[in-house]
């Protein structure tokens, strides 16, 4: 037994060491992120080309912001992450971020895309929009009242009401036309859906790929990742059967949601995390965010991907983002009443 | 202190350390209101509960089939193949849940094998033309978890009738009973309890599941719990929602207990595994029905994700292997290695402390400290680093006051909390293989090291430990290999920098990248194997 007891001991000791001596040396920026890594690691990657500054990065989609709050004063975080407006503003209702006013970012940002105080920036946006299938669906006009029209009865295909993408385009709903009307709209596109919603927003465009549906809900951007995933090529042909419609172009606009960044309450490595914020701000991240991950940048004047440009012009919904971020605890609640994620009732 | 005292003191502390983070929710739980339980009553529950109940039902009875079937064709028949069956049968438990549910998805989908096929004979063109069944349903989310956890059935039901010689059976043959009569009236009741164990393992893990049942659109309640917490803000709710779901699985240990009456199952004494056992050989339609009976599973939960993983790993090929890679597989082995072998202690002592002492309170704290498998692992982490952080903070707070210097986050921020919830999510296993392996042993034997001077701790050390080996050994791996696969609470208390197999999947799988993470995917799988080959071969060995 007391061998054992000392293997224990070496080992628990070990395990300690190995997280000490895994902080690497020079200037440096702790991220946490709802982001995934991948998404961001171009930007990061010219960030520490340019400035010398490492990043390092830990992914968490669950718990991020409980996790900043017991962590306190001594919490590594500097920069903080997130690919949805209801992370930011729950973060800063949890009020484990900081105020920053940066002369640079407050340029490069326009004010709709920031807080007022400077607790939170967007980065990009992107759009909620309508993949239809180019064979099926003659249209070349939606609009998202439009889905609950009894014509797409079989027809929709979305992933789960609870994703943090379609509660914040249900949240818009309410916003723009209260409670009520939103319930009965959400009930029927529920009734239109071909089965049961799943999978993420790529799975919408196999779906119509596979002839399951004629049209989807997803975020711009997976068309162009679809277009041009070399890994798995099939998603090109998932891609070339489904056209992109811009909802409500002729009214208020598309709905877009943001990607965004806070700087942490207690940021360890203060001037390093500004510098970052302000570089990611900049033209050549925000090119690298609209050529690499085809998602639409804030700065005014930085170019779009050729791919996203070529879907056309996309007019954005101007309703400000902490609207949508004050009733997505409504929509996630009428998402369970209509038990949309049952998928239609036969 | 006398010997007992010390022991039950002792057990009353180390069930108070697991229980903490379970501690720790009930706080939360009770800092909101009952608003979000009121919504979710009349919205969700009702509905939400039905399809968690159903889930269960059909794990339990899919896993316990499967199984029994398999360790009764292997233990007690002789055909083709047998011996790699044997241990082949264990693999599909080094498969992950979530892992499971990405390969199943893609393998039955529209650009499938399968479905490809189906198109191809046919000449169909859209999936409106012909009808396939929907994996992406209830069924087909019983049969991606239960095809990956029928393992832990058959091991413990393969180990008992290793352990059981075929004494009884060699005695019902004689007086006539025919095969089917002989399983259905002596070999499924002599296998209960391993069944019930086996059963009830696989059970904890479908329900505190989130990866799979969100990929698969299967509304459960742990899936409840996440919308609560992160779309409607409110910990409080979620936390209230775990603890209904911990209340669901108490109630069902309950009744089993209940129904098992005052039974117990040490009767089959270590003295009847000297018989070997002898194996009916099979020809002809039966040799061919168990050689489908034991292949079928291996196919279905090992072979279809290996190759779907395989098949991306290798699209990327040379790319397929990175640096980063090696290093997960090293903290991976570090922390399942760890936590792996402090179960075992802990779990051995709680498990012996029950056996000194079974009055009421004992039993209670024993299965107490092992709830914590059936809380969701992202909650179990909360409950772990809640407290653990204010901890930190705290010494923290008093080395700056008096020495002026910062200790930082001490355990959140070392590898350390990861163990800690290793420990609380899968003490139940190590207890469970324990508590099995010491109730085999007669209480007699205790009675006689006793009676000869042994004190209790002797009495465990010189006496009882020698024969526990095969079940220690069990545990050890048992836990190693849910250590390799443990995901949710890793990704939350994981020091920063450092990535595990799992978490380093989950950066790419979170985004459907697949092909990027097949190769994280089957270092998992290799992994999980190792420990699941010497499990076996151990077992063959010593019995």
């Amino acid at each position: 037994m007391s061998s054992n007891i000392t293997i224990v001991v070496a080992l628990a000791v070990s395990s300690i060491l190995l997280t000490i001596i895994s902080a690497p040396a020079g200037e440096i920026v702790n991220i946490y992120s709802y982001r995934q890594p991948d998404l961001i690691k171009p930007v990061l990657d010219e960030f520490t080309r340019q400035s010398g500054i490492e990043t390092r990065v830990q992914f968490l989609k669950k718990g991020l912001a409980e996790k900043l709050e017991a962590e306190g004063i001594n919490s590594p975080a500097d920069v903080i992450l997130t690919s949805d407006i209801g992370r930011l503003v729950a973060i800063s209702a949890k009020g484990v971020n900081q105020a920053l006013s940066s002369s640079i970012i407050n340029v490069n940002i326009p004010e709709q895309y920031r807080d007022p105080d400077g607790h939170w920036f967007g980065l990009t946006t992107r759009g909620r929009i309508v993949f239809a299938s180019k064979g099926r669906v003659s249209q070349d006009e939606i609009t998202y009242e439009e889905l609950a029209d009894p014509k797409w009865r079989g027809k929709i295909c979305t992933r789960s009401g609870q994703h943090a993408y379609n509660i914040a385009l249900f949240a818009s709903m309410i916003a723009h036309h209260g409670l009520q009307y939103t319930e009965q709209w959400l009930a029927g596109v529920k009734q239109n859906l071909a089965r049961k919603p799943e999978g993420n927003d790529r799975a919408q465009a196999k779906s119509i790929f596979a002839g399951e549906c004629d049209i989807g809900l997803g975020n711009n951007y997976y068309v162009g990742l679809m277009m041009t995933n070399d890994a798995k090529p099939e998603q090109k042909q998932w891609a070339a059967s489904i056209k992109v419609l811009f909802p409500n172009s002729k009214g208020r606009g598309t709905h877009v949601n943001v990607s965004g960044m806070a700087l942490a309450k207690h940021a360890p490595h203060r001037d390093a995390a500004v510098k970052l914020m302000e570089f990611l701000s900049s033209g050549t991240a925000q090119e690298i965010f609209a050529g690499q991950v085809f998602e639409y940048p804030v700065k005014p004047g930085a170019k779009l991907s050729e791919i996203v440009a070529g879907f056309g012009e996309m007019k954005p919904d101007p309703l400000p983002l902490d609207a949508i971020a004050k009733f997505r605890k409504q929509a996630s609640r009428m998402v369970d009443r209509v038990g949309y994620d049952n998928g239609p009732e036969s | 202190m006398n010997s007992s005292l010390q022991l039950n003191v002792t057990a009353g502390l180390v069930t108070i350390v697991l229980l903490l983070p379970v501690i720790a929710l009930i706080v939360i739980a009770f800092s909101g209101d009952l608003e979000s339980f009121r919504h979710l009553g009349s919205a969700v529950l009702p509905r939400v509960s039905l399809t968690t109940l159903l889930l269960l039902a059909g794990v339990g009875m899919f896993v316990a089939a499967c199984g029994t079937m398999a360790a009764w064709f292997v233990s007690f028949n002789e055909f083709p193949g047998r011996r790699i069956f044997e241990w082949a049968l264990m693999l599909p438990l080094a498969v992950p849940t979530y892992i499971s549910a990405y390969t199943f998805v893609e393998f039955f989908s529209f650009t499938g094998p399968p479905q490809t096929l189906v198109r191809h004979l046919g000449g169909f063109q859209s999936a409106r033309d012909y009808w396939f069944p929907e994996i992406r349903s209830l069924s087909g989310t019983i049969l991606v978890m239960g095809i990956v956890l029928y393992p832990y059935v058959y091991l413990s039901v393969r180990t008992l009738f290793h352990f059981q010689g075929n004494s009884i059976i060699d005695s019902a043959r004689m007086l006539g009973a025919n095969r089917w009569r002989l399983l259905m009236r002596i070999v499924i009741p002599m296998a209960r309890p391993a069944i019930i164990l086996g059963v009830a393992l696989a059970l904890m893990e479908t329900l505190n599941d989130i990866g799979a049942v969100e990929h698969m659109g299967t509304q459960t309640l742990t899936f409840s719990i996440f919308s609560v917490w992160l779309n409607q803000n409110d910990l409080a709710g979620a936390a209230q929602i775990a603890l209904f779901l911990l209340a669901i699985v108490v109630g069902l240990l309950l009744l089993e207990r209940a129904s098992r009456g005052g039974r117990r199952f040490h009767e089959f004494r270590t003295s009847q595994r000297n018989g070997r056992v002898e194996r009916t050989r099979l020809g002809g339609m039966p040799a061919a029905g168990a050689f489908i009976a034991c292949a079928l599973p291996i196919f279905v939960g090992f072979g279809i994700p290996v190759l779907v993983l395989g098949d991306y790993s290798l699209s990327l090929y040379p790319n397929s292997f990175s640096g980063d890679l090696l290093e997960a597989l090293g903290s991976s082995l570090l922390f399942a290695s760890t936590a792996a072998i402090l179960a075992v202690v802990v779990g051995l002592f709680l498990a012996y402390a029950l056996r000194c002492n079974s009055g009421r309170i004992m039993g209670a704290l024993v299965r107490a400290a092992a709830s914590g498998y059936a809380i969701p692992g992202t909650l179990i982490a909360l409950g772990i680093f809640l407290p653990l952080a204010m901890f930190d903070n705290f010494v923290d707070g008093i080395f700056r006051a008096t020495l002026g210097v910062s200790t930082g986050l001490l355990i959140t921020g070392s590898g350390a909390a990861i163990i800690y919830a290793y420990l609380v999510r899968f003490m139940a296993m190590a207890e469970g293989t324990l508590d099995g392996g010491l109730r085999k042993i007669s209480p007699n034997i205790d009675m006689a090291a006793r009676s000869l001077g042994y004190n209790s701790r002797l009495t465990l050390r010189k006496v009882l430990l020698p024969v526990m080996r095969p079940a220690m050994v069990s545990a050890a791996l048992l836990v190693f290999v849910e250590g390799i696969k443990e995901l949710s609470a890793t990704i939350m208390l994981r020091p920063f920098g450092v990535n595990t197999l799992a978490t380093h999947v989950y950066d790419f799988a979170s985004r459907s990248r697949m092909e990027e993470a097949a190769t994280g995917c089957l270092l998992i799988i290799v992994a999980g194997m190792i420990p699941v080959a010497i499990l076996l071969k151990a077992g063959v060995a010593r019995d």
